[in-house]
């Protein structure tokens, strides 16, 4: 029997032009209300700060509100397209890893993932530019374009390299089913060690360098990866066991960067 | 015209960034686990999406918001704003009169925050895996607070000049005993939020605030002092997550309780 005939369900009417015409501007607009609401608190600290307190004019008005609809515009698409794509990809990636059974090829690409993704991320680029000039100004390496340039590469290798290693920890702990917290109690001890023995000008960066290694594209991705797991492997728990790789992305940095201060 | 060629190298830019992550999760998909996507066309579009939303935001902030956060940073850190135009910065310096500064510190953190995509990405994951028993703006706005609370914090320590890592060392002897005591389910997604706090929208005002601070006082170096706001801002998040969770947990507790003696 064709759905629509089934006595039993109840079928509102029809729906008529004017109603379908105001659930697509209702599926349309949605997105862009959630993105205005996001932005509200930033348009409401400026023009705050701006009229009362520094008692100024709001330049460029006319670029700004430009400037704000680009900005509504992109995180509506943004969002469609974490979950067209980022999510189903992390999610999908992890079941196929867990049904072909290697464990190794999981933790091979786990590590790809982080290295891959951190060592070409701007941010962390631009800060381990700051760090050579900490370093150059400290005197701990010769204060030459090409001496900053080697301490630099060298820097941001060590963060890649720490944030690989941090998913690698973090898929298999999610696969032993591990409580996150001993983990990161225990890296907060080492991080805690090493600030003793490093030497003070690093420690800033150090610090700071655990915050700018997650990108906007690879967080996605990553929790993605990690509730798929959670979700495909026997007595996990999604929201305990799936969360967490993010966390270790940002504490084994800190850990990583201060070594590299005390053997550079 | 200046406009369409500033898109241009942003999209590229953008699509520089991007790649290597397209090119690592085909090469697994195709190479190791030897499956071919799903809905291929679906996903690409997707990633077009992330890429063109990504694009227009950042060159969105780069018209509306950045340049004006930045100036303001400066005019608000600036000696003439904080001891009148007569005024001049005295040897020692009073933490007191960098009041505004604190709440600019704390507002454009809060602000930031809650307009930062990767959090907002996270906080969609946590709303769908919960089954909406925590809401998209609920994580929000609770990690916004505890960045508005490290950043004013971080501004802080920078006035005063104390050193960075005694208060990180603190922060974490807090979270330690907070994941003592907090509902065991929200551990993770509290941890997780540290690192998710600080990315496209905050880090580039949240470290122009720093260096204007460290730049303008008597005493502080910018490459020295002018570091460790980040560290803050993503600290500060995991304590505001699990403090949230224990107040829910708790007020969820008492009403349980009350419900109990009336019966």
């Amino acid at each position: 029997m064709h759905p629509a005939d089934n006595p039993l369900v109840s079928h509102p009417k029809k729906a008529g032009p004017l109603k379908i015409f105001w659930t697509r501007l209702r599926k349309i607009s949605e997105p862009l209300v959630e993105s205005a609401v996001a932005l509200l608190p930033i348009v409401l600290v400026i023009a705050f700060f701006q009229l009362i307190v520094l008692r100024q004019s709001i330049p460029n008005l006319g670029q700004m509100l430009w400037g704000a609809v680009l900005v509504l515009l992109g995180l509506a698409l943004f969002v469609r397209g974490l979950q067209m794509a980022l999510f189903p990809i992390g999610e999908e990636m992890a079941y196929n890893f867990v049904r072909k059974g290697n464990l190794w090829w999981l933790l091979v690409f786990a590590f790809t993932l982080g290295f891959g993704t951190t060592v070409a991320e701007p941010a962390l680029i631009a800060i381990a530019q700051e760090a050579a000039r900490v370093a150059a100004t400290g005197e701990v390496i010769e204060n030459t374009a090409q001496a900053m340039d080697t301490y630099a590469t060298g820097l941001r290798l060590t963060v890649a390299l720490a944030v690989g290693i941090a998913l690698v920890v973090g898929v298999f702990r999610i696969l032993k089913g591990w409580p996150v917290q001993y983990l990161i109690i225990a890296g907060y001890f080492g991080v805690v060690v090493m600030t003793f023995f490093a030497p003070p000008e690093i420690i800033g960066i150090a610090y700071d360098s655990g915050g700018v290694t997650t990108s906007t594209v690879t967080v996605p991705l990553v929790a993605a990866l990690g509730i798929g797991l959670a979700h495909t492997i026997h007595g996990r728990d999604p929201l305990i066991d799936g969360f967490g790789l993010i966390a270790f992305a940002s504490l084994t940095p800190m850990i990583f960067v201060m070594a590299y201060g005390m053997l550079y | 015209m200046e406009g369409t060629t500033s898109f241009g190298l942003a999209l590229l830019g953008m699509l520089r960034d991007v790649l290597p992550i397209a090119a690592i999760l085909f090469g697994f998909q195709v190479l190791v686990l030897r499956r071919p996507v799903k809905q291929p066309a679906r996903v690409a579009m997707g990633m077009v999406f992330v890429l063109l939303g990504l694009t227009l935001f950042l060159e969105g902030l780069e018209l509306a918001l950045f340049p004006l956060g930045r100036l303001m940073a400066d005019q608000l850190t600036a000696p003439e704003f904080i001891y009148g135009p007569a005024g001049s910065v005295t040897a020692t310096v009073q933490w007191l009169d960098y009041m505004w500064v604190y709440a600019f510190a704390a507002a454009i953190g809060f602000a930031t925050t809650v307009a930062e995509p990767a959090l907002l990405a996270v906080a969609i994951k946590a709303n769908q895996v919960s089954g909406g028993t925590i809401t998209v703006r609920g994580l929000r706005y609770a990690v916004a607070v505890g960045v508005a609370v490290g950043v004013a914090l971080g501004v802080f320590r920078i006035v005063t000049g104390t050193p960075l890592h005694w208060y990180i060392i603190s922060g974490y002897i807090v979270v330690i005993v907070q994941t003592a005591l907090a509902p065991k389910l929200m551990i993770p997604l509290a941890y997780d939020s540290g690192g998710v706090t600080t990315s496209t929208v905050t880090v580039p005002l949240v470290a122009a605030l720093g260096l204007g601070l460290a730049e303008t006082i008597p005493g502080r170096s910018p490459i020295l002092d002018g570091f460790g706001l980040i560290a803050f801002a993503s600290l500060f998040p995991i304590m505001a997550v699990m403090g949230y969770a224990q107040l829910v947990e708790w007020t969820a507790q008492r009403r349980n309780r009350r419900e109990e003696q009336e019966q």
